[in-house]
């Protein structure tokens, strides 16, 4: 008995192990029960946020949130780097390496746009409109489906 | 025990190991203005600052950004933005509701299928009222489809595969590519300044150059340079594969570029033929990546783009 139940904790341990943490990269990431984006989405983690990452398949990583939630994110929105969101809290001067640590917020940023707004040397009227032309997953799915086009989107 | 001179010796030496793993990180890219702006900043800002202050910028140099591949996906976006704004200033998008809705479905129906489905900011698209037969994939994700590329399409699959093109130059980052490593390598250091201590303005005003001139670059690249012909070459194998998984026919891309031949012939020298290889080139060296050459016309994808591109293939 007492066997069988170190080598289910054993099993347990080294499924835990798989796990690895991994930052949001995107402004906003969506998590889905299924590794498709035509699916409900279940949550959404913000830009620098931690998940614990599974295996990854077909280019979509298991994942569970902060908060418990466990679904699936694609790997495009994930890094593997630490992002660290504020300047003053970064390891960058201790010596941690480009592999393990990226910046948020630092160098070519709002700060820069708005220096170029400021000045008036770019227009981003038509940058922020077509940045607000936003399209449903379902009516992706919609378009694929009536195009007789790919059925699941990955 | 080391003294102060020693110490500041040894400093600067660090500060020149640096110098040198950029130098190679960027080989045959490096310029030596970059270079040489890292050594006037180490010296120019060693006044104001302690010496553990400066082993930190000088280790927070080497750790954190190198060459164009370390622009994170945050600062893709912000270049991205400022290259479709510059591009604006040349070419004014087209206001039609209906066709850019059209475009955009279009766009993200391809763009889940791409390698790269997500960038920071999400990929958008717009047409731009220019009858010049031209495409322009911006970093991060903005892509720009002239109404004269829209006329070189005959159907949505064509158009499909002008879009899966820029999709894979945006998943390819061919656009970052073009940022001279001089410009980069003077950015990343104030950049790793930045982490010792907070911006100042003379750090913003000087990082705000160097992004102009990175946008500089790329705009430079999309407008009249063009990518190289290997880079050309991938993005259009890439969206052979796009256009494949997303359930379009391959054949598309080949019926697009060989109607795109025949315009160009009569456009010499301007907009996409500017910027490309030629379209026949192209068209052959994809005959042998094409697995299915059937053009599988359908009607309803026939329809919707009619509906949605006549107003715009009709105007002007």
């Amino acid at each position: 008995m007492k066997t069988k139940v170190l080598i289910a904790l054993l099993a347990v341990s080294a499924g835990a192990a798989t796990m690895v943490p991994m930052s949001v990269q995107v402004r906003s990431g969506k998590v889905y029960p299924k590794p498709s984006y035509l699916g409900t989405v279940i949550a959404t983690v913000e830009y620098g946020a931690q998940v614990q990452a599974g295996t990854l398949e077909k280019g979509w990583y298991p994942v569970t949130t902060a908060d418990g939630k466990s679904g699936w994110l694609h790997e495009s929105a994930l890094s593997k780097k630490r992002i660290v969101m504020r300047a003053g809290t970064t390891d960058v001067g201790t010596g941690v390496s480009s592999d393990e640590v990226a910046l948020a917020g630092k160098g070519f940023n709002a700060q820069v746009e708005a220096k170029l707004r400021q000045e008036g040397k770019l227009d981003y009227t038509w940058v922020d409109r077509m940045s607000e032309m936003k399209v449903e997953m379902d009516a992706v799915a919609q378009f694929l489906t009536q195009g007789h086009l790919a059925g699941g989107a990955q | 025990m080391k003294t102060k001179r020693t110490r500041r010796a040894s400093l600067m030496m660090a500060g020149a190991v640096v110098v040198g793993s950029l130098w190679w990180a960027g080989a045959g890219w490096a310029r030596p203005e970059g270079l040489s702006g890292l050594g006037d900043l180490l010296s120019r800002k060693n006044k104001g600052l302690s010496e553990d202050r400066w082993k930190s910028i000088l280790r927070g140099a080497q750790a954190v950004q190198k060459t164009w591949q370390d622009l994170t996906p945050e600062q893709e976006y912000y270049i991205g933005r400022a290259v479709a704004a510059q591009v604006f200033q040349t070419y004014r998008p087209l206001d039609q509701a209906g066709a850019n809705a059209y475009l955009n479905l279009l766009g993200q129906a391809l763009a889940v299928f791409s390698a790269r489905p997500e960038t920071f900011g999400g990929y958008h698209f717009l047409l731009l009222d220019s009858d010049e037969i031209n495409a322009f994939a911006a970093p991060g994700g903005l892509i720009l489809v002239t109404r004269g590329m829209v006329r070189c399409c005959e159907n949505e699959d064509e158009l499909a595969a002008v879009v899966a093109h820029e999709i894979c130059h945006v998943e390819k980052k061919h656009g970052l590519s073009a940022i001279k490593q001089g410009r980069l390598t003077e950015a990343f250091t104030i950049i790793a300044a930045e982490s010792a201590k907070q911006t100042g303005n003379d750090q913003l005003a000087a990082l705000t150059r160097e992004f102009e001139g990175s946008v500089g670059d790329v705009v430079k690249t999309l407008t009249t340079s063009g990518y190289s012909q290997g880079q050309e070459r991938e993005a259009d194998t890439a969206a052979v594969r796009l256009l494949r998984r997303a359930g379009y026919p391959e054949q598309a891309m080949i019926t697009m570029l060989q109607r795109m031949d025949e315009r160009l012939t009569h456009a010499r020298g301007l907009g996409f033929a500017k910027t490309h290889p030629s379209a026949r080139s192209r068209a052959n060296a994809l005959l042998k990546t094409i697995e299915d050459t059937r053009s599988k016309a359908n009607p309803v994808r026939a329809k919707r783009f009619s509906a949605a591109m006549q107003p715009v293939v009709a105007s002007r």
